[in-house]
Order: C-alpha cells, then structure tokens, then sequence
C-alpha cells in the first residue's frame, strides 16, 4: 500500500476525475487553473483538446481530493462565463488510459533483455528502432506504465515521458445533444443546472 | 446551423455602415447601452478613445478623477446607487494596475461595472513596452470576465457581452483591454445589437417547483423560522417581494451589511444586523431558530462566526442566484436557487399567514438588553466625549432616513451601519467583502453622480479618509454635492479595538496623525468645519446638510470606544459580547 494510498483512507481523499467543456477562448486555461491554485490545490494531471464537437474544447483534470471539495471546485469552474458545463466522477466511473514512452539504448536492450517478452508482458510496442536507441510505448493505466519503467530502469533508460490522464465517462451520451440546448434562448432545466445539483439526492421529505 | 442559415436568407436586411475608428464604435456602444456617465483618467495607451470622446462631450458626461482607484470606487458607487452598470475609463501599465483594488471590491460585492482600459499596439504585446501590463492575467481573479480586444472589428460585439455579463445573474465587474491600433482601426461598422445571450453562460438557474414547495412545508410547520438577507434582494430588485414575504409569515428578519436597506430600518419585522457586530438577539437566536430562511446572502465568515457551530439545530433554506454559493460555506436541507424576484412571490404563495408572536417577542427582549447595555450608552451618552453613534443618531433625525449614507471601512463603518435609519432601497453603499478603507470618499462621489436627486453623505474615519484623499479635487471639479463626515478618533479604531480586546493594549502602528482636514478641503475650494462639543453636533450637522454644494465636517469622537456587541473570530455568533 503506497503512502498516499493511506493518506486517501485517512483523510477521505480519492481520486477524482473532473471534465469540463468550454468555449475555445484564449485565457480560459488560467481561469481554470486559478480556481484550483488560488485553494492551494494541486491538479495531479490535465489534459485539454478539442473535443467531438468543433469549437468546444475539453479539459480532463485529475486530482486527489475529498468529494465535497471537488463538488465546490466544479461549480466555480461551471461559474465561469464561457464553461459549458462541468462533471465530476470517480475512477470507476470513467475509463481512462495514460500513455507513456520510453527511450532506451539499444545496444543494451538488445544483449540483456528479451525484448520481445517485455513488449510481451507489458503490452507495449517499439515506436522507434535506431542504432543508438529504442522508443517504446505503453497505453495503460498508472501501475501499468509505471511496471515498463521499473523494468526498463536498470538497462539504462535515458528518457521517460507520461502523457496526461484521458477518460471516457462510462455514463455519458455525449454533449452533442446538450450543445444544441446550449445554443438556444431558453434552454432545458438540465442544461441550466448543474449536472451535480439536478442528481442531488431527493433533497428533503419532511 | 442549418436552421440559422434559412433566418439569414429569409431576411437579409442590409445594414447601413459607419466608417469609423474603434474609439467610435466603443463609445457609440455606451451611449446604446444608456450610459450617460464615465468616471475615468486618460493616459497613453488610451488616447484614441479619448480623442473619440473628446466629440462625444454631450452625450457621455466623463468625469476626471485623480486617481484610477477613486475612478473604479466611484463606479461601484454610481451602480450602487442607481442600479446601472458603471462604466470606467484606465490607461495600460499603473493606469490599469490601480484598477486591481475596486475590482477585487466590486467582485466579492457583485457590483456591475464594465472598465475599459487602454493596451500597448498589438504588435507590441510581450515586449514589455512602455507601460505594458498583462492585464488580463493580472485581473482574471477579480473579474466576472475579461477579454482583450485587438481588432476594432471586434468592439460592437465585446461591448455588447460585457454589458450582458456584467449586469445579469449575479453581477459583478468586467474588464476589457484594448490594444491601441484597435482603437485608431477603422472599419465598417453596422450599428450596436444589444446582447441578450451568450451560449455558454447561465445568468440564472431555471427555479424548481419541487424545491419551492418542499421550502414552503418546511416554513409553514415551523415555530421558531427566521429570516436573513443580503445584497441579493436590491440586486434582484426584489424588495416588494421580500417585504411582502415576510409580512404575510410575520417571519423575523436580519441583515448583512449590504442587504440592510432593502427595507426600512424601522420595519416591525426587521430585527437588525448579523455578524460580527451585528444585533444582540439575531446572532443569539441563529442559534436557537428552527428553519433559517437565508435570501440572498453568502454565508460570509463576518456573518456566521465558528461555522461549526452556525445555526446546527436548524433547517436551512437557501435562496441565491448563483448555484456555486449553494452548500458553499452552510450544508443547506432545501436549496432554492434562482432569481429571488421569482422565487419569493412563488414561495409567499405556498406559505401559510402566521404570527409568531412569542418568537418575536424574543428578538425584542434580547434588544432591550442590548439597548440598555450598549445602545443607549453609544447613542446618547450624557457626558464625556463624543462617540460615533450620536453622530450616526443624529443624522438620522435630520435626514429622516432619507440620505444615502456611503461608509468607509473600521469601526464607523459598523456603527454607522448598525445605527443608520433608511427608508429607501440602495441606500447604504459600503465595502461589505473586501473591506477596502478608501473607499466612502469616491463611491459617494460616484453615488451622487448615480442618485442626483437624492443627499449623500459619506461617513469615514482619519484614515481611510487619507487612502483617497486626492479625491477631494474630483468634487472641486465637478462641483458635485457630496456631504463628508470624518469621525476622528485619532487612531485606526478597529484594528486598535483588536489590540486592546485580543493583544494585551499593545497599540502597534495604530496611532495616526492626521492633516488639517479642514484646511486641506478649504484648499479644494470645499468648505468644511471641526468640533468636539455635543453642543455644536446637532447644529453643524444640519450645516452641513443645509450648505449649497460638498461640505466636510471633521467630529472628534473619543479616543479608544470598542464597538460592542462583537462576536470574537473563532467564536459561534451565540458567543456575541455586550462589552
């Protein structure tokens, strides 16, 4: 069990993985960042794109909180002006994949590993072959990645890179259908809302 | 998109065009939106807007400050008091850096404002030119929004959102930074369209019937319900509404400092302040209350005291615009979110009318103590120096409650709300969240510009009056009426009160000395009067009232008076102190 793992079961932290779509609009990353900086709140991973839909771009933030505070964080972010709407789940309620790449020298990789077990057991692939060095590349979750590097460590390994957290919402149905909402004067109450409210428990029965 | 393709088929108007400069289109663009006013001070970066404007002069009445902090302040001053956004005019560089301190205010305190400030060329930006500032970075914590223009073509548009932003939902300031050659730019310009939506922005959450109604049982079955209100009531212009709510349930009702003048102060069912040195019974009942129906408020730290010990006992119900203040600071059991002007007509219609006789009752015992033990004591002292409260109490008596009374930040500033008399809405303009000493000076200025018809008097002590100080020329002027009080105790009062209270007597820096403050407003042509006897106070006030034109009357109040009740920080507002 890592330290941090025990640190999430003392405080009641986990991780938390919060999608926000947005206008493209320049400056609105900072807005973003600022409302989790400005709390003393580290984001553990973010990733921003272009999403399936033209001229809305999608951040995926990861990050180890309590859920009351990741609540509060997603509606300033929803506060916004030009974010579209926010949603916030837990790990098993995403897929999500990071990848990773490593470089690694050749000449060692060839003589004391079997290279092609490791890309085997790790599910990579050799991205580039040269003469003075190797790349591979993963897909996987955090252990997965993180296996590949122990194993590639003592032969070597001269750069390593992980990319940010992307995820899939097992839940969602998209937001094509919610942007055409969007787009009109008087919108439906569950665009108008937030998502997290709406799903609030039946608030109170006397 | 197919659907907005056949609309501009089906109408294509051909718009006539101006060729124009930005700078035109900008100021073209406020005259749409019905600002007559700009309180502003050029400088290079700036300079094609205000050679625009110099054709404008009877259309937008600018007004030249001394500062750009006194042009923002008298900005919220101006939306305070008539309810339209102010708009300000900055340089790039210091110009727009002293604009930094009335955002933060008009952030925390949602007050609409649109400034527009100058911005090195284009082809300039990140070279660190002159007076170059990233604005934008700098600002986007205390703004609602920001965006930087640097194609003219873009003004109409920018304008129009900003206006949209800045003064729908929860209001709060906008910032637009404008690169120079955008404002020399000429172009093509169809005329201004009014913005009314913008596709990724909710101004208000669409109100719930279920919530609505699950709020109403919860008031209509309880014995000890009790109201609290913020600014959000004026800014939803919905003050009928919630005097009307409360009339019906005879619910007792409390303020926050911005909310205070929604109803009259002498309202049978108004029971004072909360807070930190609010009213005796309103903090001591939180407490003891059964549902507590909060509208419009914030649940701010200086309103709630120990927040694990705020109000455990009750059902809360939370009326608020912003979805984001929902849960935020208090775990609400019903959350009513949505404009109030819509939501207090729909809940009074579910709610049952009530008495509450001996619950009131209650509220008007504890009074009574604190009138005796505190109240009486500041408001009508028999000798001795004067205090604070008799002059607050004497005014009152003169304007009859009439006044727009515009504060400054420290220990006037809760007296003057606490004993205040208002019959009026947005008449108590103050630096509720930020606390910006400095304030009063400017914003009364701008409060007077926004409400002609009506006094304003500003309420300031000896050293916030200093922080703006300069702003003295700005009424000199314009010749603008704006009645000054300085209540002077010769110290920073409140932070001294703290020193006393929680560090042992050990005044650090809080001894300070003042100009001759009647000298130094004889110097902008301002006339002006200090006393000290109890005698004169009745008197100078109904001077000053009485003068054509500013007036400034300095009253020295005693030295060391603590303002009491005071719930201390880290204390649950049942822990408030009489002395």
């Amino acid at each position: 069990m890592s330290i941090q793992h025990l640190n999430n079961i003392i405080t009641g932290k986990q991780e938390y993985n919060i999608t926000v779509y947005t206008e493209n609009q320049i400056g609105l990353l900072n807005r973003i960042a600022i409302i989790f900086t400005r709390r003393k709140i580290n984001i553990e991973s973010l990733n921003t794109s272009p999403s399936e839909i033209d001229s809305i771009h999608r951040f995926d933030i990861v990050l180890n909180e309590t859920e009351e505070v990741v609540r509060k964080l997603a509606r300033q972010i929803e506060k916004q002006v030009e974010v579209l709407k926010v949603y916030y789940h837990t790990n098993e309620e995403i897929i999500w994949q990071e990848m990773a790449l490593y470089k690694v020298p050749t000449d060692t990789i060839a003589e004391k590993v079997l290279v092609e077990r490791l890309l085997r057991e790790h599910g990579a692939r050799a991205v580039v072959i040269r003469k003075d060095y190797t790349v591979f590349e993963t897909t996987g979750h955090r252990t997965e990645t993180d296996n590949l590097l122990e194993a590639l460590q003592p032969y070597g390994l001269i750069e390593f890179v992980r990319s940010a957290r992307i995820a899939i919402i097992k839940s969602s149905e998209g937001f094509n259908r919610k942007l055409r909402e969007f787009e009109q004067l008087e919108p439906g109450q569950e665009v108008s809302e937030n998502e997290f409210l709406s799903s609030r428990d039946k608030v109170f029965t006397m | 998109m197919e659907v907005l393709q056949e609309e501009i088929l089906i109408s294509p108007e051909k718009k006539e065009t101006m060729y124009v400069s930005g700078g035109v289109a900008l100021l073209e663009g406020l005259i749409a939106e019905g600002v007559d006013t700009i309180f502003g001070y050029p400088g290079g970066a700036i300079m094609p807007i205000y050679d625009a404007l110099y054709d404008y002069k009877e259309k937008l009445n600018h007004i030249l400050v001394r500062h750009e902090q006194g042009g923002i302040h008298a900005g919220q001053g101006y939306a305070r008091s008539s309810g339209k956004v102010g708009v300000v005019f900055a340089t790039s560089g210091p110009g727009a850096t002293n604009l930094i301190t009335g955002l933060a205010d008009a952030q925390i305190d949602s007050t609409p404002l649109v400034c527009i400030t100058g911005q090195v060329f284009a082809h300039l930006l990140g070279t660190d030119a002159f007076q170059e500032t990233d604005v934008i970075n700098i600002t986007t914590p205390v703004t609602k929004w920001n965006y930087q223009v640097t194609d003219a073509t873009e003004i109409p548009e920018v304008m129009a959102k900003a206006f949209h932003i800045a003064r729908s939902g929860r209001p709060g300031p906008v910032l637009i930074d404008i690169t120079k050659n955008a404002q020399i730019q000429k172009f093509d310009f169809e005329g201004y369209e009014i913005c009314n939506h913008v596709r990724s922005y909710r101004p208000k959450p669409i109100v719930r019937n279920e919530y609505v109604e699950q709020a109403a049982e919860l008031i209509n079955q309880a014995k000890k319900p009790f109201v609290i209100w913020g600014q959000g009531v004026i800014l939803g212009e919905a003050e009928k509404e919630f005097q009307a709510f409360i009339e019906k349930t005879n619910i007792p009702a409390a303020w926050t400092i911005l909310g205070v003048s929604a109803i009259p102060t002498d309202h049978e069912l108004n029971v004072g302040m909360l807070g930190m040195h609010g009213n005796y019974g309103p903090n001591v009942l939180t407490n003891e209350c059964d549902v507590l129906i909060a509208i419009g408020m914030r649940f701010d730290d200086r309103v709630t005291g120990r927040l694990d010990k705020y109000a455990k006992q009750a059902k809360i119900i939370h009326l608020d615009i912003d979805p984001a203040e929902i849960d935020k600071n208090v775990q609400t059991t019903v959350p009513v979110w949505g404009d109030c002007k819509e939501t207090l007509p729909l809940l009074m219609n579910l709610c049952d009318q009530k008495k509450h006789t001996e619950w009131l009752q209650l509220f008007r015992d504890y009074q009574q103590k604190e009138v005796d033990a505190v109240i009486d004591v500041e408001l009508k002292p028999k000798s001795g120096e004067l205090t604070m409260g008799e002059v607050i109490n004497q005014l009152n008596i003169l304007t009859n409650g009439e006044a727009i009374i515009v504060t400054d930040v420290g220990q006037h500033q809760m007296v003057a709300c606490r004993y205040a008399k208002f019959n009026k809405t947005r008449s108590n303009i103050t630096s509720g969240g930020l606390g910006t000493m400095g304030f009063a000076l400017p914003a009364a200025i701008g409060a007077k510009f926004g409400a002609p018809e009506r006094t304003v008097v500003s309420v300031s002590g000896d050293g916030g009056f200093q922080m703006t100080i300069q702003e003295l020329g700005t009424i000199m002027q314009t010749g603008i009426d704006v009645k000054m009080i300085i209540l002077n105790n010769r110290f920073l009062g409140m932070v001294r009160q703290w020193q006393d209270m929680f560090n042992d007597k050990r005044y650090s820096f809080v001894d300070i000395q003042s100009p001759d403050f009647v000298a130094v407003a004889a110097a902008y042509r301002i006339e002006g009067k200090c006393i000290s006897e109890r005698e004169q106070l009745q008197s100078s006030l109904k001077e000053m009232l009485e003068h054509k034109g500013s007036y400034l009357l300095e009253v020295m109040v005693t030295k060391e008076n603590n303002v009491f009740p005071m719930v201390p920080q880290g204390c649950s507002v049942s822990e408030i102190r009489l002395k």
